[in-house]
């Protein structure tokens, strides 16, 4: 996903002469064709995040559309107030990118997970989140804000992720990306966690269970015309998220149940469940994949409990 | 000239002490320090006016010391790019002068700066648009107490770097943070060196000396380093009973105050 977005952002900051890119020392040649085609638009701000935040406000509040980059828990939580106050509160247009995100740098230890940053990013006003799911995805979402200036944060992974869609979709915000339809099962995929989703998808279809793979690029504001459609149409819907269960895509789902007064709805079939991070942080060594197991984001478990919640619907 | 500065310094110190007296506001006496260095920049150093407030090429003048931003309101009033009837709006409550300020409160005031040590990276990306895509000026108030920020040195860190020539940083050196002595809560000393090592053309002067501050507060163009302005000032500058008495910092005059105010800023 990162080499892609490399790719993307030098191809269409080409196009447009507001695009500046600040990124916090991180990234080794990965933006070199951007540094030698716009070195007036390339800024390395150095180990300081607080500073490239408030830096790209300035910058947004003389007409630059600056795109901040660097490693998730670095880009969100380590400047959690800068984003607040002078990209939200004074609502400057830009774009913060937060890579590497959930286990994407596992074996780097629970300084570069990123399992709350949905949660913590989600409830500031003027913020839209976009959680693309392979490099096709990202490319799009980068058309559509370059094209669409606002406030966005846009998580992706690492890099060699699966290419799941097989063409590009049209992104736009309160949008999700329906990669192949389906009538029981609608499996809600929030971001890099993409390709274990599709693994579940393809179990299921291999068992005849008809199934709706999804992917939610759009967490803040979500898609509410799907969700509700979806709602009076599926038995089982599932999120998948390499996030924190807690205030996460999911949750966003159930506060959306809550604020429909679904539970009360006897038009509502569906039973809901969550899948993503527990409460708890890793301490020992690991991988994407590891740490994936660890909390039971696992492509058999999650189509065992699918299966589960099928039969239960059906009896 | 240094007349003219002083008499207005002296109508905007008592204008603030009465509106911080109807208001029943807090930090007068940061805001009453800055008032020589707000005068020489709006008069002196700046191009901010009522005609090109709104023009993308005026410079910019960042409060970063955003709970004097009351120090700025009045100035803004004199300058007349607010009305000065506007200001008996400060921290009412509909009204648009609060406390600390809000995002485009008021024309004039170019960020909310009510959490310290933001103001000068903004002031930084202001500055590299005013260099490489505009043509303008970038002055940042800090207060010393927010140079603990650590964002503070991030910030002046990278100016040097990139060479922003028009960029001054101005520290209201007042030698007081809410709850004391700012030498007794952190190391400060010595700030001048402090600015200096990190790569700014940094002078020291009297802050409340019109010499100084007019010989110090011009953008060097020849020079190609930022400017950092160590101004030594008193905390409620102008009134001898506010002066160095860090009550100020919270509490607000009554009205005996306010008349012993005007007869010592001679607008009786």
């Amino acid at each position: 996903m990162r080499n892609a977005f490399a790719e993307k952002i030098t191809s269409l900051a080409e196009k447009n002469n507001n695009v500046v890119l600040i990124m916090a020392d991180i990234g080794n040649h990965l933006f070199d064709k951007f540094k030698e085609k716009y070195p007036n638009r390339f800024f390395n701000s150095g180990i300081s995040e607080a500073h490239m935040i408030s830096m790209a406000a300035g910058l947004s509040s003389c007409g630059y559309l600056p795109i901040c980059y660097t490693i998730t828990p670095f880009a969100t939580t380590r400047c959690l107030e800068q984003i607040k106050v002078d990209i939200c509160y004074h609502n400057m247009n830009m774009i913060l990118v937060g890579t590497g995100s959930g286990f994407s740098y596992a074996s780097l230890g629970a300084t570069h997970h990123s399992f709350e940053d949905i949660a913590i990013l989600k409830v500031l006003p003027n913020m839209k989140i976009l959680c693309p799911g392979d490099s096709i995805e990202v490319k799009a979402s980068l058309e559509m804000m370059i094209a669409n200036p606002s406030i966005y944060y846009l998580r992706i992974g690492k890099k060699n992720e699966p290419i799941i869609n097989n063409k590009v979709p049209k992104i736009e915000t309160g949008k999700f990306n329906i990669i192949e339809k389906g009538n029981e099962v609608a499996l809600l995929s929030f971001g890099n966690i993409l390709p274990l989703s599709e693994k579940i998808y393809q179990n299921l279809t291999k068992d005849n269970i008809s199934t709706e793979l999804v992917s939610c690029i759009s967490v803040k504001p979500l898609d509410e015309k799907y969700l509700k459609e979806a709602f009076k149409k599926f038995k089982v819907i599932i999120s998948i998220e390499e996030h924190s269960l807690i205030g996460g895509a999911g949750s966003s789902i159930s506060d959306f149940i809550i604020d429909n007064n679904y539970m009360h709805n006897k038009h509502i079939k569906s039973s809901f469940h969550r899948f993503g991070i527990k409460d708890e942080f890793l301490h020992i060594s690991c991988d994407q994949n590891f740490a994936r197991k660890h909390f039971k984001l696992d492509v058999d478990h999650i189509t065992s409990i699918i299966k589960n919640k099928l039969n239960v619907n059906r009896d | 000239m240094n007349k003219n500065l002083q008499i207005l310094a002296n109508k905007i110190r008592y204008k603030l002490v009465e509106i911080s007296h109807l208001a029943q506001s807090s930090h007068l006496g940061g805001a009453l320090s800055c008032v020589d260095i707000l005068t020489v920049a709006y008069w002196n150093t700046l191009n901010i006016s009522k005609e090109n407030i709104h023009d993308i090429n005026r410079d910019r003048f960042i409060m970063s010391k955003g709970h004097a931003i009351s120090a700025l309101y009045v100035t803004l009033a004199y300058k007349g790019i607010l009305s000065i009837d506007e200001l008996k709006n400060y921290n009412k409550i509909g009204g648009n002068l609060p406390e600390q300020p809000s995002p485009n409160c008021v024309s004039g005031v170019e960020w909310a700066t009510g959490s310290l040590g933001h103001g000068l990276s903004v002031g930084v990306g202001m500055a590299i648009a005013g260099k490489n895509k505009n043509n303008f000026n970038v002055l940042v108030l800090l207060s010393d107490g927010e140079c603990q920020e650590g964002s503070v040195w991030e910030a002046a860190m990278f100016a040097p770097k990139h060479k922003l020539n028009n960029l001054m940083v101005i520290i209201d050196y007042n030698k007081w943070q809410a709850t004391g002595r700012s030498n007794s809560t952190m190391q400060m000393e010595p700030l001048s060196e402090k600015w200096k090592s990190f790569g700014w053309e940094t002078f020291e002067v009297n802050g409340h000396s019109f010499n100084e501050l007019e010989a110090s507060m011009f953008f060097n163009k020849k020079s190609d380093k930022p400017k950092a302005i160590i101004a030594n000032t008193i905390k409620g500058k102008g009134i001898s009973f506010m002066e160095d008495d860090n009550n100020w910092h919270y509490r607000s005059p009554s009205k005996e105050e306010l008349y012993i105010a005007k007869k010592e800023l001679g607008l009786e």
